[in-house]
């Protein structure tokens, strides 16, 4: 445990607060790439998952692709468009962004898929048009699975430009990889003890989020125990949303 | 190409420990996840508190978690045990989940059948409510799978040798096709022991062969819920 407190004197020693290179440095350039990742990535798979979770099209490919990018280590995506960029921004962004899309892409169709299509027909019969369907209908009912796929997103975004550090001088990881290099556990554990008190405060941010954007509407009904509640009126409901968890 | 070739023993030999470093690690958070399952299942505070410690446990990035855990153990940094233990630890976290919604899956009247039928709570449980949860628990032990073989590449750059190895190794020499090679090797090496998997699932349990759309429907459904939980 003596390590611990060598990590606290590190995180606690002011010449670590300032300067170029400092702990507030690093967290915001951290933020930032994350932000900046984040955006892209949603920008390209939350209207894919969105179309392909209204329509039922294309949703066999969907599955495939999420679930089979889920399977390319992390560390060879980074290091491989290491070697092919070169040092610098552009190849832990480009890799954070193929990392992030399939967690969104799942998110953004499981919870358009999610809605009910009595809902989505009763809908439809009330004269809503087809965007107005998605906009009004299935994005609010859908909201918390698909603020569930954001939340795994963002913390596989933190969690790989941790990594990305090893490739590009940026972000929290920096100081894993100093601290290893120079045998200067103290500040490998420091750098590890601040990646995972921002991970975690991220990840409570989106817990709360995700309760705040399930509609009015929806907790109003929602039985307290669905399991023994009668089949027939959870169908009526429309599907039950439970927190990121799509059925 | 010249360098696949001419390393190929490397390659084999790197395969064989990264099998040693994630086989033990998917059965261990396997066989450890299915009562911390049947717990979070059966009682509503122990379900709120195990799913929610799981769900900060799956927070933690990963090369922050392998440091932070030599101090809590007292093993080395470079311990191949050392990555065993943290990715034991979020195999954990992603099979508690499933092994729980597992067991709620499990009909009450079937349970309540077999408890008329004279089985003894223990009996049930092995005799009724595992069987019945096994298909599901398999599909979470397909993404633990998966995550696991493809996580512990990580293991490299803090000096745990494995098929992650390729890729630090060939970063620093500036090889791509090394890098390539460490890719392709993680996904068929993760590939095959889902396929394994999924043979044994078929051995132990052959009523769940349904046919193939039913299947499919199940694994996807799962495969998202992995993805969002």
């Amino acid at each position: 445990m003596n390590l611990f407190l060598d990590a606290f004197a590190w995180l606690a020693d002011p010449a670590n607060w300032s300067g170029p290179g400092s702990i507030p440095q690093r967290i915001a350039q951290h933020l930032w790439i994350s932000l900046v990742v984040l955006v892209i990535a949603a920008a390209i798979a939350l209207p894919v998952g969105a179309a392909v979770g209204h329509t039922g099209r294309g949703r066999e490919l969907a599955v495939r692709v999420s679930g089979g990018l889920r399977a390319l280590p992390t560390l060879g995506v980074l290091t491989l468009f290491g070697t092919w960029i070169g040092i610098g921004l552009a190849a832990p962004i480009l890799s954070l962004v193929i990392l992030a899309i399939p967690p969104l892409l799942a998110g953004a169709y499981a919870g358009f898929e999610s809605v009910d299509r009595r809902t989505v027909d009763a809908a439809r019969a009330m004269g809503m048009r087809e965007g107005q369907i998605v906009g009004k209908v299935e994005l609010p009912l859908g909201m918390p699975i698909v603020v569930g796929g954001i939340r795994s997103a963002t913390l596989q975004i933190i969690a790989t430009a941790t990594l990305a550090a090893y490739i590009a001088d940026d972000g929290l990881g920096r100081f894993i990889f100093e601290g290893l290099k120079t045998r200067d556990y103290a500040q490998m554990l420091g750098g590890s003890i601040l990646v995972i008190v921002l991970a975690l405060v991220i990840d409570g941010c989106f817990a709360v989020t995700q309760r705040l954007v399930v509609p009015a509407g929806v907790r109003a009904t929602r039985s307290p125990e669905l399991r023994s509640g009668p089949p027939r009126l959870r169908a009526a409901l429309g599907q039950p949303i439970t927190e990121g968890n799509p059925k | 190409m010249n360098w696949l070739w001419s390393n190929l023993d490397r390659v084999g030999e790197l395969t064989l420990v990264h099998l040693a470093l994630s086989v033990p690690a998917i059965i261990l958070s396997f066989v450890v996840s299915v009562p911390i399952g049947w717990l979070a299942h059966r009682y509503r505070w122990s379900r709120g508190v195990l799913l929610s410690l799981c769900a900060l446990l799956y927070a933690i990035p990963s090369l922050a978690l392998f440091i932070a855990l030599p101090p809590v153990t007292g093993l080395s940094l470079r311990s191949p045990l050392n990555l065993v233990i943290a990715l034991t630890l979020y195999g954990i976290a992603v099979i508690v989940r499933t092994a729980a919604d597992a067991f709620d899956a499990v009909e009450r009247d079937v349970l309540q059948s077999a408890t008329a039928m004279g089985y003894s709570d223990v009996g049930r449980f092995w005799g009724v409510q595992l069987p019945l949860a096994g298909p599901v628990l398999l599909s979470g032990l397909r993404v633990v799978i998966v995550s696991t073989v493809s996580l512990a590449t990580v293991g490299a750059v803090i000096g745990v040798q494995s098929l992650g190895s390729l890729f630090t190794d060939g970063f620093q020499r500036g090889i791509q096709v090394e890098i390539i090679t460490g890719i392709v090797a993680t996904i068929v090496l993760a590939l095959a022991l889902d396929w394994l998997s999924v043979f044994i699932g078929r051995v132990l349990m052959p009523w769940s062969r349904p046919d193939a759309k039913t299947a499919r429907a199940e694994s996807t459904t799962l495969a998202e819920q992995a993805d969002v939980a």
